[in-house]
């Protein structure tokens, strides 16, 4: 099964660099930085691309500052036409 | 079987809720209040009553809760949010009324607040953060201080001879016929915030039904006075603090009842 594709985005200037996200992240996409914010304190930061849009570093994060996409795969139209690799026939399927 | 047909779309799974008033949290980095506070926000956001929801802020480190969660607030004094909450629900029966009290507000100044509120069985949420230390103050031991538990008042752990055992006011309120739905929650791992968020959804159901008191204790770290890192004192929460005072529903409602 392909896995489920997700991205993050973090509010840099609210983060507090508690690492707890990191530490709840399965795919360990996220990071410190290297860097400090106006605040202070190391951000977190997203390294990898291997993000699924599981929500866990959203959950635990105290200060709510990231926010979840995924991906999801919607058909361009509510019919799809499928064409079979033999012939020409063309099927209609409905959603 | 052709893929042009499919097309791609980013959906947003999870943001900040609007309830949450979107400005820095004064707590230290890593402290559960954050997420107990976004928690409530959520489920005020997703049954849709902002407007008639009204907060009682304790003396603490969450006295400034009205600063963060955008509903009407009151601040009470020390250790007096349960009888506040009584009072406001009293005289606006059909509002949302909810106190989020910490442990040395609720379990050591205010006990006799909470056990008279939950032994009338108001119709009033109380949130009890429990995370076992007076952390405003500079980390004093709290009555919910773990034995031999380091604080800045007992440095070489607590003493049960001396200083007795740790109160566990959640099984205490349980006993009373008053409450309706009494239970433990923690928001340290994914797992532990959705059942948590799912417990505080629940106690808000409950007082639209106006069975009595529903109590909801979330078990939390204090990294900066237990003197660890965010992450450590996580760690350390899972295998001390939850050995101590289990997680899970103490009192539920009987459903024949209901």
């Amino acid at each position: 099964m392909a896995k489920a594709k997700g991205n993050i985005i973090i509010d840099i200037e609210k983060c507090k660099g508690c690492e707890i996200c990191m530490d709840a992240c399965p795919e360990d996409v996220i990071a410190m930085s290297k860097e400090v914010n106006n605040k202070g304190y190391l951000y977190a930061v997203k390294i990898e691309d291997s993000c699924t849009g599981c929500t866990n570093c959203a959950l635990v994060c105290p200060d709510a500052v990231i926010t979840v996409y995924r991906e999801v795969k919607k058909k361009k139209e509510q019919v799809a036409k499928i064409t079979n690799v033999t012939g020409n026939i063309t099927v209609t399927v409905d959603k | 079987m052709s893929v042009e047909s499919l097309e791609k779309i980013d959906t947003k799974v999870f943001e900040r809720p609007t309830t949450l008033i979107d400005t820095e949290m004064h707590y230290c980095p890593g402290c559960g209040h954050g997420v107990a506070h976004r928690l409530i926000a959520e489920v005020i956001d997703e049954l849709g009553i902002v407007e008639d929801t009204i907060g009682v802020a304790p003396v603490g480190c969450s006295v400034f809760a009205y600063n963060y969660i955008g509903v009407d607030f009151s601040q009470a004094a020390h250790g007096r949010a349960s009888a506040v909450a009584t009072g406001i629900k009293r005289v606006l029966p059909e509002k949302y009324v909810f106190s989020y009290q910490g442990d040395g507000d609720l379990a050591a100044i205010g006990t006799g607040e909470t056990i008279h509120t939950c032994n009338r069985g108001e119709n009033v949420l109380i949130i009890f953060i429990n995370n076992g230390i007076y952390g405003m103050t500079g980390g004093q031991m709290a009555p919910t201080t773990l034995p031999s538990m380091k604080s800045t008042t007992s440095p070489f752990g607590r003493d049960t001879k001396s200083m007795g055992f740790p109160l566990k006011i959640t099984e205490l309120v349980a006993q009373l016929p008053g409450t309706y739905y009494v239970t433990r929650q923690s928001v340290h791992k994914p797992l532990n915030v959705r059942r948590a968020k799912k417990a505080i959804q629940k106690g808000f159901e409950y007082q639209k039904l106006n069975k009595g008191t529903c109590f909801i204790e979330i078990v939390s770290n204090c990294n900066s006075g237990w003197k660890m890192s965010p992450v450590e004192s996580n760690k350390w929460m899972d295998e001390h603090m939850l050995a101590y005072y289990p997680l899970g529903d103490i009192k539920l409602p009987n459903d024949t009842e209901a």
